[in-house]
């Protein structure tokens, strides 16, 4: 793989006072009184969980949202050093990185929203609970993230400097790619098989047996569409950094990306609709739910596939780029769907949980801290291009 | 819909028999999406920057 623009990115000064320091900053502010008052006044004193909600706004975005979206790491490995779709390279560091950055901020969520934090571990070392989903989830997630942080850690080392060490773990990619995927497939299934012990708190147009392919299939459509998001937010805001070989290839990982993820949402509009044909929910479908439903469905699922193929058909860049960020909030919406608006759907509304302000705002806070330690290591690391010492290696 | 159905024998054929129906609808739909989306497949028709 050749590059032109080896221009460490170190040697590029940055200006402090730009707008995006300035509102993380902010955020950032605001978040770690937050945090104080989260660990010394408890979860009741930041949020409006308890015994009868005990999962809320934290489970629905940082933990289900969080995990889609982080698919592209999986997504992108396993189409590149599986696949073999090698014109596809210059993605697979991003997204691999915004993998481990979102596995990581859903671990740091979970210390949040988990009422005793120092136990974490105790799923692996106290108490198993081999026969709950939750260990799955917990074993799947504690071991995807190390997988993540071993295929993040080439580029690390090459900043670093070890070079026997990153000789060592890049041998071990294909191994961790396909371990990635088994991990994937396993807890990314189960986020969804864990509200199949809901069936009559979750809303019939949203439950469905099949609730685990449809978490596993839409994460794969999430993935995608991240990592088209992720690129051209990178591409505005690091195109200084990037090498020729990134900037060349950026437009064919669109389109590529775009065309996988448009049959990706052909396929899950098509399991979603026969998950309605098989509960016979159809006549669910003229209540405000199910309109609400419709608006899903067709709205997040048809026309972002629609748009997707009218975008790879017609070359338009733009149009996949937008779609990309249109399927990504339909994920969003349809993870906070399951767990926030049409769970306890039978519920009066005084009665059913609704979001704190002080929950919302720690999770801008975690997802900021995320954005700010991407931007470090993309200016501090070979993400973006390859390092001058390693360019025969890639 | 749900009138006629009084046994679980009668809501399993209503159900399977439509799910049948819309993934031989689904398959053919597919198809032409399909070709929808290949019509123009080339390659190396990239947009330059």
């Amino acid at each position: 793989m050749t590059t032109e623009n080896t221009t460490a990115p170190v040697a590029i000064k940055r200006p402090l006072l730009t707008p995006f320091n300035v509102i993380a900053g902010i955020i950032i502010l605001i978040g770690l009184p937050l945090t104080y008052l989260r660990f010394t006044g408890g979860l009741g004193a930041v949020s409006n969980l308890d015994n009868n909600n005990p999962w809320g706004f934290w489970i629905g975005f940082d933990l289900l949202t969080g995990v889609a979206l982080a698919a592209g790491g999986y997504v992108t490995a396993a189409a590149v050093e599986l696949f073999g779709k090698k014109e596809y390279h210059s993605a697979v560091r991003p997204a691999i990185l915004t993998g481990f950055l979102g596995y990581s901020l859903v671990v740091f969520a979970l210390l949040y929203d988990v009422g005793r934090p120092w136990r974490l571990p105790y799923p692996f070392f106290v108490s198993q609970g081999v026969t709950s989903i939750m260990f799955e989830v917990g074993a799947c997630v504690a071991l995807y993230l190390t997988v993540l942080f071993l295929e993040f850690s080439p580029a690390a080392l090459e900043w670093l400097g070890a070079k026997k060490l990153r000789r060592v773990v890049v041998r071990l990619t294909i191994g961790l790619t396909i371990l990635g995927v088994v991990l994937s497939t396993l807890h990314q299934s189960s986020l969804g098989a864990m509200y199949l012990i809901a069936p009559s708190k979750l809303h019939p147009l949203w439950y469905s047996p099949y609730l685990p392919i449809f978490f596993f299939v839409s994460s794969i459509a999430a993935g995608l569409s991240m990592v088209i998001f992720e690129g051209s937010l990178s591409y505005r805001n690091f195109s200084d950094i990037m090498d020729e070989d990134h900037r060349k290839n950026r437009n064919r990982v669109v389109l590529g990306f775009g065309k996988a993820a448009s049959l990706v949402l052909a396929g899950y509009f098509a399991i979603k609709v026969f998950g309605v044909a098989l509960g016979n929910h159809w006549h669910l479908l003229s209540t405000p739910y199910g309109l609400w439903f419709l608006v899903e469905m067709i709205g997040f699922i048809l026309l972002p596939c629609f748009a997707y193929a009218i975008g790879v058909r017609d070359r338009n860049v733009k149009l996949i780029r937008w779609t990309a960020l249109w399927t990504v909030l339909g994920i969003v919406l349809n993870r906070l769907n399951i767990t926030l608006f049409t769970f306890n759907w039978q519920l009066p509304a005084d009665q059913r949980y609704s979001p704190h302000w002080m929950e919302i705002g720690i999770s801008v806070f975690v997802v900021t801290i995320g954005v700010v330690v991407f931007k470090f290591i993309v200016t501090h690391m070979p993400i973006f291009y390859e390092h001058p010492d390693y360019k025969e290696a890639h | 819909m749900t009138e006629s159905i009084h046994t679980l024998q009668e809501f399993m054929l209503q159900t399977k028999g439509i799910i049948y129906i819309l993934a031989i609808g689904y398959l053919i739909g597919f198809t032409c999406f399909w070709k929808f989306l290949h019509r123009r497949g080339n390659k190396e028709d990239v947009p330059a920057e």
